[in-house]
């Protein structure tokens, strides 16, 4: 009788263990990045950014220990972590993808590079969590990825209700609908009767229901949570229409058995801009997520690239001296280094070079800049101003 | 002294060595830890989605869900809200859960029996049949199915059985009954003729009763049901010169079947990946039911003359079911709860509604728990109507 009772309170006992060790995965990694963050930053930088990280709260956290529950806290835990943990797609070449070796690569990733160099002036130091689309939203809720970066829609709900908040544009996009050219499909009103295929929480989900509302033309919706599943099911003939983001499609139809026998059909049926997004309520950790990606949008206007930042460093304009951090202290206030956009450019590089790398004319993909250019050639890529 | 003794003793034994006290004690402890436990994740949870402002609402329930769903029970439209979808989805997995019950017992059945067969072939077959099925994980095998289905031709190239079956690798298409214009002239008889069966067999019932002997009554009730039917059926058809009930046959039109009635590929690799891997448990159960019933009711009936059919039938499985209800019930909840990996293969489950739902409305908390309060409700009908039948076929004692 007392042994039993002896084994119900040990196993009581382990489930506290086990909930206090949900609670607080960061602690056995924290002695290895105070040694990476140390040499990393200058002195000077890193000690603001751990005095004046949480300005929203009363009480500055001591020693960096209690981070759990502080508002303002993220990018406390992501340095005492050690690294950044970022969300991404793992099965959409040219945005989020793992290659055979394991390695991610990606328009979405570089994105999260760059904000692993501006913390830790170190772009591997991020750790990538591959998501559905279904899972994404959870994931961030949860607080399980500090920053999304997964092609995802800027919408008002997303932004408001389901608790996220959003950084700047970094692809501006449209949804699109792949079909047969045997098929005869021109529009979407030829459509009357199709199998569609897509994946389930998506914006593209509601588009498709709302466009075909609109013209009145009837369909059958083919749903996976996989997004993988649904480029299969339609490869295979068991769908006559493929609708996701023009540039998803694009990728996808790359990976198609017969590529050249599917095309994209020209109607564009929703806005989607894509942009990394954060959980609400930290507003510092949103601010520094939103700087990270104008820096560069910036670089690329500056024309300052990995390549040639050597010589920008020892430039005389104010402007950019102030960009790069050789003066000024514009980093502190948004809780990064002041050199977070140098340490962006030379590691990852400036907009136009993510862009280049992962979807340029020398990758499958060749898409061209179109909206997504500076607004000086036309585009609506524009950074407020650096000061 | 000694008489001071037995007092002292008495009382020198402190609570803490008292077993019953100690019994009570820690049971209390127990509740108090576990209450705790709940509230220490409860208050969490609430802090979490209160500073994500993210505080659980219900509200969402009677928005526009404005997505739409591939196959439902009843009409949907993106227009209704998302508590009618999330009831959409309740449809679809008890629509497949019951379809799966029915077609793993058949197939159970038949598979335990064959386990149990004198023919070396068939009892072999069966043997290897379970043990390959029962140790793959569901998940896979339900890939594997939709895998199949994509491995059929493509609409335009369909298998035509008699022009009435299309497989293709949308599916199933296969011509259906549709109701005419003059099927409410039919009703009338369809009531007719479901009194005139009941009528027969009861007097019929009563009539065995009289004789004090045993009787079957009830083929004979649906032959004398369908007659009337049939002939209501003729007789309006005449009369009107419209058949009630007539065949819808599919044809294919420019991007699919138009007519007849469809099971999407998402359906059928579902309800099969159901019924193959749990008719495998249910087989095992049947068998462990049959094998479990004495030797000497088999030799006695042989003995009486029956026929090894009629042993089976008669003799050992009335007893055998005693055995097999229970175990039965739990693959039957199984074969309900592992219909929520429908998500993989594409069909509009509860689950796969539900997780639009959270992911479009951001209320994680309330449509999870609304999902396994669904998920409870289902099992415990279940599980309440097979103890109810567990009870009447138990052996009544007189």
């Amino acid at each position: 009788m007392k042994r039993q009772l002896l084994i119900v309170l040990v196993g009581a006992l382990a489930m506290i263990l086990a909930a206090c060790g949900g609670q607080t995965p960061q602690a056995p990694a924290s002695p290895a990045p105070a040694d990476t963050v140390a040499p990393a930053a200058p002195a000077d930088t890193a000690a603001p950014t751990a005095t004046e990280a949480p300005p929203a709260t009363t009480a500055p956290p001591a020693g960096g220990e209690t981070q759990q529950p502080t508002p303002g806290g993220r990018i406390q835990t992501i340095l005492t972590r050690g690294e950044l943990i970022c969300g991404v797609n793992q099965v959409l070449p040219g945005f989020g993808n793992v290659d055979s070796a394991g390695e991610f690569s990606g328009f979405d990733v570089d994105f999260c590079r760059a904000t692993a160099a501006a913390l830790f002036d170190d772009p591997t130091a991020v750790q990538f969590r591959p998501l559905t689309a279904q899972e994404r939203f959870t994931a961030v809720q949860t607080g399980e990825v500090d920053v999304l970066i997964r092609n995802t829609t800027w919408t008002l709900t997303r932004d408001g209700s389901v608790g996220l908040d959003f950084g700047p544009v970094t692809f501006y996009d449209g949804q699109g609908m792949m079909v047969r050219i045997d098929s005869g499909i021109e529009t979407l009103e030829d459509m009357e009767g199709a199998t569609i295929c897509v994946q389930s929480g998506t914006t593209t989900e509601l588009n498709l229901a709302d466009n075909f509302r609109a013209i009145g033309v009837n369909f059958t919706p083919q749903v996976f949570e996989d997004a993988d599943q649904t480029a299969a099911a339609y490869d295979a003939g068991q769908c006559d229409g493929f609708t996701t983001d023009k540039s998803g499609l694009v990728s996808y139809q790359t990976k198609l058995a017969v590529p050249a026998d599917h095309k994209i059909l020209d109607v564009t049926m929703s806005k989607e801009p894509l942009g990394p997004s954060v959980l609400q309520g930290d507003a510092q950790w949103a601010d520094a997520i939103n700087w990270v990606v104008l820096a560069t949008i910036q670089a690329e206007e500056f024309g300052i690239t990995s390549e040639n930042i050597g010589d920008f460093l020892t430039s005389d304009n104010p402007d950019i001296r102030r960009f790069l951090g050789v003066e000024g202290e514009l980093g502190q206030g948004i809780g990064l280094p002041n050199d977070f956009a140098a340490r962006i450019i030379s590691s990852v590089g400036n907009y136009e070079e993510i862009y280049n790398r992962n979807l340029g004319p020398e990758t499958p993909f060749n898409l061209p800049r179109g909206q997504n250019a500076l607004y000086t050639d036309g585009g609506l890529l524009y950074s407020p101003p650096f000061r | 002294m000694a008489t001071a003794a037995p007092p002292v003793q008495k009382t020198t034994i402190p609570f803490w060595r008292d077993t019953r006290i100690l019994a009570v004690l820690f049971q209390v402890l127990f509740v108090i830890i576990v209450v705790g436990v709940l509230w220490f994740f409860y208050t969490t949870m609430m802090a979490g989605l209160r500073q994500a402002n993210l505080l659980p609402s219900f509200a969402f329930l009677s928005q526009p869900a404005s997505f739409s769903i591939g196959e439902s029970v009843i009409a949907y439209d993106p227009s209704n809200t998302y508590g009618y979808a999330l009831l959409i989805g309740v449809l679809n997995t008890i629509r497949v859960a019951i379809a799966g019950v029915i077609l793993a017992t058949i197939i159970g059945i038949i598979l335990g029996i064959s386990r149990l067969s004198e023919n070396w072939l068939l009892r072999n077959v069966a043997t290897v049949y379970v043990e390959i099925v029962r140790n793959v994980p569901l998940l896979l095998q339900l890939f594997m199915w939709l895998a199949l289905t994509q491995t059929f031709p493509r609409q335009q190239d369909s298998i035509s059985i008699f022009g009435l079956i299309y497989l293709h690798n949308r599916g199933v298409t296969m011509a259906w009954p549709v109701t005419g214009s003059d099927f409410g002239a039919w009703v009338p008889w369809l009531w007719l003729g479901l009194l005139a069966g009941i009528a027969f067999y009861v007097v019929r019932r009563i009539q065995f009763a009289r004789r004090d002997r045993p009787g079957v009554a009830m083929p004979q009730a649906f032959l004398l049901a369908g007659a009337v039917v049939a002939i209501g059926y003729v007789f309006v058809g005449l009369s009107n010169g419209e058949w009630p009930l007539s065949l819808s046959i599919p044809e294919l039109q420019r991007f699919n079947f138009v007519g007849g009635i469809g099971l999407t590929p998402g359906f059928a690799a579902l309800l099969a990946g159901l019924v193959i891997y749990t008719s495998v448990f249910i087989g095992e159960i049947v068998r462990s039911g049959i094998q479990a019933v004495n030797k000497g009711q088999r030799e006695a009936a042989r003995a009486l003359g029956l026929t090894p059919g009629q042993t089976l039938r008669l003799v050992i499985f009335p007893q055998a079911l005693r055995i097999m209800i229970p175990p039965m019930t739990s693959q039957y909840l199984n074969l309900t709860k592992n219909s929520s990996l429908a998500v993989a293969v594409g069909y509009p489950d509860l689950f796969s509604i539900a997780g639009t739902t959270l992911n479009q409305t951001g209320q994680t908390v309330p449509v999870i728990m609304m999902v396994m309060a669904a998920y409870l409700t289902v099992s415990l009908v279940t599980s309440l109507f097979m103890n109810w039948y567990n009870k009447r076929i138990q052996l009544v004692e007189r």
